[in-house]
């Protein structure tokens, strides 16, 4: 492959580009959704191909294609020139990039059990027998129980002489099981809404023992058909890391990104209220008990990598510190612009993407002291919430809303009864500084979102986010008419 | 062999890939093909800052061994790369468990698949990087004037999407699309928004948009806060966009319906005489697309008429378990989320924009919804945000800007509110497919929350 990318940097730079890189990706993927009981489709994919990135004249352009050729190389290289030629006609500021050293090296996700060397009628035994169990409860109007995993193969050059081999493996699975009755529809899932998903092999697959939740599950959803309503109010709520996650996603991880920041998302998903004027001040992004990372070398998650795709080392980079901002999810191009160096979270979603800014593992730190059950038991009156329903932010992540699958009541430092269609909203920095408790080692769990949408056209991020539970007060709860 | 360049192409190689499959044992094969060239030019603060194009091509094999059911796919297409895609789809259909929901993959229609011209343009087809570097400087340029900044995109896409199966369904056809969208976004904390969809790139007025979304961002300027609470609304088209894609998502589909969640029941009224809403890929005023990807005639389908509930769209399976015919809207398999109507279209009504607005004593007039999200999926329960573009009107007149706010509305209420329809009508670019909108008045909506900006 070496002679391809050598010919992709020639051709761009023998056309006048002044940086150019270029990554080949060969990606295959496997999926399983079982459904009601029966399987209800079993995929496997394999794409390859190429992208070619280019700075002409302080403008980027950018083309691709899966026709992995020597005469293919040559014309999309060309193309890629071309189209930054006709960037340079709508340009007000020069490009630059950071000054760093070049890199070379491997890097390959740790794998216990190859996914892809698993037996087909393994998987779908382990997904058949979650899939049944869920069904038998009476009840249950439809279950679904999916199965996936993604391998990428990443080979990376650019003309300032960074070369890189990556294979990164990801692999997901969960339930999701649905009581329905008259207009009353209501979802239990497993280990969180969407499944749970981390980069390892099988073998995590085989811990998350999707069946011996399936039956507690489903008696969940029929139960909360007649559940009470949440509640409304303003009220403290402890958040479960299947909520809890997802929070750090939204509220935290998106406004941290400096393209954002800068408004080059701000036609499609919007800009951040975390403007840099907020970086230089201290600005309290919550209480002091808040430590949020962006860690792209933390075992297991989706963001976990060698280099990023612009040839940059994985790091841990602080984001909060105490609760107060210190640092961004930053490229080559936009961390000088704050005065610092690339941070490393350029990503792509395969051949025909160019790499973003995207999130790698944001996570929130735990604090020693309290588990997530010692926090219940120290709160007095109040809600916990737990596994996604809805999800929703402002364009500047300010203003969200969230929805969860179940509420339990807490009373006296006890769960009790549970309450449907619980719902939370707040404004993020005053909803962050009202954090009085995070839970310490003992419920810190890596999470990820394997659909992470940014960018034009849609990219599909997979990123990471280990998470405690923690407890927040007056929390307006209970959203809506119904 | 080498790559096909056109749809005959495209079905000769399909035809070889249904004989490999029936050769390793497939009592049933389909075939799909989906090849692109696209490209797109965003800009962001008043410059172009992200410039991409791509030329792909994937194959997806469904083979059928009975009930079992094996789907592999590829980007290769040499000898070599047609035989291992047979054989991963084989394989998986030997080793999975039998589907007895499962009848069989469709077949041909009673006539053949007519030609949609009006899905094609040469000129989007032939579309380069320095005609989408005019269309963002034509918006940078309306930018300027008004003394704001321009932020967008301008996408233009060909795609050759080719269906051939085992029981004789033998489909390609190239289409085009293009989107213009645009934020202006000004010193005083306004922004606007501006979007076009067709199938020919040149017809965007790209001008026109940076003139519409920076005259919106000016009049935007110092937004004042009002308070959460029930208010008449007018929906402008961008935001009628986001109700028709979610009841598509949440309730016009057969697999929803069949599995209980959807709000649709066949007679049921749900919306007021204003609202009659359809699916009709054929209509030249949206992206029009002949066949579905199972290679099924796209059917014109009533969804809401009159505001009552008329009908569902089909994929094979669906049908198959109501002894009905696809009606042509199947996505690519393997599809657990079931059909999707992608060519919605609302009917007109008659009011100016003038007339919606005039009718709302105090309300507000919304632009657009930004990241909206179902809470409750079968009361159609939705929570979202305005942005770019939300005034206050009082006793019909629009009187300021405000600032933004959160919602959390049944859509299906919303329906049922629907007192005025616009009689101007825009093609939009939907959640996948291309939707014909009007803008409408309805007379309650509850917003639940404020923000900032």
């Amino acid at each position: 492959m070496r002679d391809l990318t050598d010919r992709a940097l020639s051709t761009a730079t023998t056309r006048g580009a002044s940086y150019a890189d270029v990554r080949i990706v060969h990606r295959i993927d496997e999926s399983i959704t079982v459904k009601s009981g029966r399987v209800e489709g079993v995929a496997s994919g394999e794409s390859e191909g190429f992208g070619v990135r280019v700075l002409v004249d302080g403008a980027w352009g950018f083309a691709s294609s899966h026709r992995l050729e020597p005469a293919e190389i040559d014309r999309v290289a060309a193309e890629a020139v071309r189209i930054a030629r006709a960037s340079a006609t709508a340009l007000r500021h020069r490009v630059r990039l950071d000054d760093r050293p070049a890199v070379q090296g491997r890097f390959e996700t740790p794998v216990v059990e190859d996914p892809f060397k698993v037996s087909l009628e393994t998987k779908i035994e382990a997904l058949l027998a979650a899939d049944q169990a869920a069904s038998a409860v009476r009840g249950i109007a439809f279950t679904e129980t999916i199965y996936a995993a993604q391998r990428d193969h990443t080979i990376f050059a650019s003309s300032d002489g960074s070369t890189t081999d990556q294979t990164i493996t990801h692999v997901g699975s969960g339930i999701e099981t649905n009581a329905i009755e008259g207009d009353e529809h209501q979802r239990r899932s497993y280990p969180d809404a969407g499944g749970g998903w981390q980069s390892a092999g099988y073998e995590y697959i085989r811990d998350l023992e999707l069946a011996d939740h399936a039956e507690e599950l489903s008696e969940e959803a029929v139960a909360l058909l007649t559940a009470p309503q949440c509640p409304s109010g303003r009220m403290t709520i402890v958040l479960d890391p299947s909520q809890l996650y997802l929070q750090v996603h939204e509220s935290c991880g998106h406004p941290t990104e400096l393209d954002r920041v800068f408004g080059t998302e701000a036609s499609y998903a919007g800009t951040s209220f975390l403007t840099t004027d907020k970086l230089e001040s201290g600005f309290r992004y919550g209480s002091d008990l808040i430590d949020i990372v962006a860690d792209a070398t933390a075992p297991g998650g989706l963001g976990t990598f060698g280099w990023d795709d612009e040839g940059v080392p994985a790091q841990a980079v602080p984001l909060i510190k105490e609760g107060i901002l210190v640092g961004y999810l930053s490229s080559r191009e936009t961390a000088p612009r704050i005065g610092r160096q690339s941070g490393g979270a350029m990503r792509a979603d395969g051949w025909n993407r160019i790499p973003l800014i995207r999130m790698t593992n944001i996570n929130l730190l735990p604090k020693p002291g309290m588990s997530l059950d010692e926090i219940v038991q120290d709160t007095d009156d109040g809600l916990y919430l737990r596994s996604n329903r809805s999800w929703s932010i402002d364009d500047r992540r300010l203003n969200f809303q969230f929805a969860t699958e179940v509420a339990y009541e807490i009373k006296g430092g006890k769960k009790g009864r549970m309450f449907k269609n619980p719902t939370y909203t707040g404004i993020t920095y005053e909803f962050w500084r009202s954090c009085d408790a995070v839970g310490d080692e003992r419920s810190y769990v890596m999470l990820g979102t394997p659909n992470c949408g940014k960018g034009e056209p849609g990219q599909t991020g997979h990123v990471g986010h280990a998470v405690p539970g923690a407890r927040f007060r007056n929390v307006q709860v209970g959203v809506g008419k119904w | 062999m080498s790559e096909p360049k056109d749809g005959a192409g495209w079905l000769n190689l399909g035809e070889q890939v249904l004989d490999l499959a029936a050769a390793a044992g497939a009592s049933q094969a389909e075939v799909v093909i989906e090849a692109d060239d696209a490209a797109l030019t965003r800009f962001a603060n008043s410059e172009i800052h992200q410039n991409v194009a791509e030329s792909n091509a994937r194959l997806s094999l469904r083979f059928v061994a009975g009930q079992r059911i094996g789907v592999a796919a590829t980007g290769r297409f040499d000898n070599d790369g047609l035989r291992a895609v047979v054989e991963a789809a084989g394989a998986i259909a030997r080793n999975v468990a039998p589907n007895d929901d499962f009848v069989s993959l469709p077949g041909p229609g009673l006539r053949p698949i007519p030609d949609l011209p009006a899905g094609w343009s040469s000129a989007t087809a032939e579309a380069t990087p320095e005609l989408r570097a005019d269309g963002a400087r034509a918006v940078i340029a309306r930018a300027d004037e008004a003394g704001v900044t321009a932020y967008g995109s301008f996408a233009t896409t060909t795609e050759t999407i080719t269906v051939a199966n085992s029981l004789g369904i033998r489909a390609s056809a190239g289409r085009t699309w293009s989107q213009l969208i645009t934020v202006s976004m000004g010193p005083d904390g306004g922004s606007g928004y501006a979007e076009s969809a067709a199938v020919d790139a040149t017809t965007i007025d790209a001008a026109a948009l940076g003139a519409e979304a920076s005259e919106r961002a000016r009049a935007m300027a110092n937004p004042v806060a009002v308070d959460a609470g029930d208010y008449p609304v007018v929906l402008d088209t961008y935001a009628v966009v986001d109700v028709m894609d979610m009841l598509g998502y949440l309730g016009f589909s057969a697999l929803a319906v069949q599995e209980g969640r959807s709000f649709v029941e066949v007679g049921r009224r749900v919306g007021t005489d204003l609202v009659t809403i359809r699916d009709d890929a054929t209509d030249p005023a949206g992206l029009p697309m002949a066949f579905d990807y199972e290679g099924v005639e796209k059917q014109r389908v009533e969804l809401l008429n009159a505001g009552v509930c008329a009908g569902v769209v089909y994929d094979a399976q669906t049908a198959a378990r109501e002894g009905r015919r696809s009606t042509g809207h199947g996505l690519p398999a393997p599809n657990p989320y079931g059909p999707f109507p992608l060519n919605m279209v609302m009917d007109a009504g008659a009011a100016s924009r003038e007339e919606l607005i005039g009718g709302l004593g105090r309300g507000l007039l919304i632009t657009r919804f930004h990241y909206t999200n179902p809470v409750h999926p079968k009361l159609a329960i939705v929570t979202g945000m305005t942005r770019d573009g939300t005034f206050l009107v009082e006793d019909g007149k629009i009187v300021g800007p405000v600032r933004n706010l959160r919602f959390t509305q049944s859509y299906l209420d919303a329906l049922a509110g629907v007192s005025a329809v616009s009689a101007e009508r825009r093609c939009l670019k939907g959640f996948l497919g291309g939707v014909v909108v009007p803008s409408v008045r309805i007379d309650g909506w509850t917003f639940t929350g404020t923000t900032e900006h």
